[in-house]
């Protein structure tokens, strides 16, 4: 008797959220190669280049074989590293870029935790995402992974003042925490429309917050080697990566569920609202990928001074100034969302 | 003012976007190389080869001038009459590891033996086999001829 208490107490609702976490999961993964492609792909034809195109049916499978080089390889640890901060770095970057999965709603109760703060945890974990970072830098005990390191600190806490103004902004909106709630918000406009110009702030730091080109600095190659993970090899160092454009995949789901309707479709009308949802959510955050992928081929590296800044002197003023437009807008003409 | 305008409304940064989402459609510059090639000038400078006459005599006469004026000394001959009394090579050797394809060989040479081939895809996993031996440079004469003729009577008129 005791044994079936257990089953259905805890087997049966754990097996239930390992199968769901496999079902997020495993397609974030998959994508993450297949995003690397399109990069590569896309890089390549601004630069007028051919891109990947050997391995397997116009190269597209050349991220796994790439996955599976690093993985053969020897995993390097340099001896003066702190050996177990050296080798956790990479796994909490990773763990870090998955978690955030956890509260994406994909569709109208396609979620795992439906949570009521669950903008609030979002922002949290990619904030968390510098301490793997950090610590990646401080153990690899070598020059130019420190400076990575540091640059990335100070980077990422200046940016992410400015898009906890911008998610306030979205908020004061809203009226809850809660995504689900802030996509159906948006039934009526996206609020890239009505906040357009707090959602190229985001854009432009989410850039920032994932390390992305124009503000790569914490792995600048041409003055870093690689950054923080210089020192990294093999699996350690495919941790990193898959980490990296997981959070970029991440970001780019908190901007369409943010500012661009998360699974709405873009008009309510026949043939587009027969699309089930969840093809919505991945066209549009395809949509923001490319735009990342595209910005990438566009621009040149900031210098750390400009990226300072931007960051403190432009978006931190005027994302403060939109915050207080907003609310004074809301309040006076009795906008204000009363399920707060 | 109008330059707080456009930094606010991020006119230029738009205007490079733009610029780079019109390359993404034209067209690509690279080629795709073990199956496509780019063309070569009939006077590119590639693997060397010894030719020989329509007769099937080897043009070589022996003459060292191309030993003399490889700045390389990649070039090693050595000869002494044939039985018919013509002069001719015993040893014709190239270290192709030293060659710097300067092409002064083929211009030295009076009889247009030593000539620079269009082959430049002759790599090999030993050094050994970029010692290059007479046997050699006359197969590789044989094999690239009508190449290398058609080159030779295509650059007739800057020789």
């Amino acid at each position: 008797m005791n044994n079936f208490s257990y089953l259905n107490d805890l087997i049966i609702p754990g097996g239930i959220i390992i199968a769901q976490i496999m079902a997020v999961l495993m397609p974030v993964l998959i994508s993450v190669a297949f995003l690397v492609y399109a990069e590569r792909k896309v890089l390549a034809l601004i630069q007028l280049r051919r891109g990947p195109n050997v391995v397997g049916p116009f190269g597209i499978l050349q991220s796994f074989a790439d996955a599976l080089k690093l993985l053969t390889k020897e995993n390097i640890v340099p001896a003066n590293s702190n050996k177990i901060v050296f080798l956790l770095a990479p796994i909490i970057t990773m763990v870090l870029s998955l978690a955030g999965w956890a509260v994406i709603p994909f569709s109208p109760n396609w979620v795992i935790a439906d949570i009521n703060v669950g903008i609030m945890y979002l922002f949290a974990v990619s904030s968390l995402g510098v301490y793997g970072i950090i610590m990646a830098g401080w153990a690899s005990n070598s020059q130019y992974p420190f400076l990575g390191a540091l640059r990335s600190a100070a980077q990422m806490v200046s940016y992410e003042v400015s898009i906890g103004f911008v998610i306030i902004t979205v908020l004061l909106c809203v009226g809850s925490l809660n995504l689900s709630k802030i996509v159906e918000a948006q039934e009526t406009v996206w609020f890239a429309i009505p906040l357009l110009p707090m959602f190229v702030v985001f854009f432009i730091s989410a850039l920032a917050e994932t390390n992305r080109l124009p503000f790569d600095l914490p792995e600048d190659e041409s003055t870093l080697v690689a950054g923080f993970f210089t020192e990294y090899s093999s699996a350690s160092f495919v941790l990193f990566f898959l980490g990296e454009y997981a959070s970029m995949i991440l970001m780019s789901s908190m901007t369409v569920i943010l500012f661009m309707g998360g699974w709405l479709p873009p008009f309510d009308i026949f043939p587009l609202n027969a699309i089930p949802g969840v093809i919505w959510f991945v066209i549009k955050v395809i949509f923001i990928l490319f735009l990342f992928i595209w910005v990438r081929g566009t621009f040149p590296r900031y210098r750390y001074d400009q990226l300072m800044r931007l960051g403190w002197k432009i978006f931190l003023p005027l994302s403060l100034l939109w915050v207080v437009l907003t609310a004074g807008f809301l309040i006076v003409f009795d906008m204000v969302p009363n399920s707060l | 003012m109008i330059k707080y305008i456009k930094s606010f409304t991020l006119y230029e940064l738009l205007q490079g976007m733009f610029l780079t989402l019109k390359y993404m459609f034209k067209a690509k510059v690279t080629i795709n190389y073990p199956h496509e090639k780019g063309p070569l000038s009939p006077r590119f400078r590639g693997e060397h080869a010894l030719r020989r006459y329509p007769s099937g005599e080897e043009r070589c006469i022996a003459c060292k001038l191309c030993e003399a004026v490889c700045p390389a000394q990649a070039i090693t001959i050595e000869a002494e009459p044939r039985e018919d009394g013509s002069r001719r090579t015993t040893r014709y050797d190239i270290d192709m590891s030293k060659c710097i394809y300067c092409g002064l060989c083929q211009e030295s040479c009076p009889v247009d033996a030593i000539v620079e081939g269009p082959n430049f895809e002759f790599a090999t996993e030993t050094r050994e086999e970029l010692m290059y031996t007479k046997e050699k440079l006359l197969e590789n004469g044989d094999r690239w001829e009508q190449e290398i003729a058609q080159n030779i009577y295509l650059d007739r008129k800057y020789r």
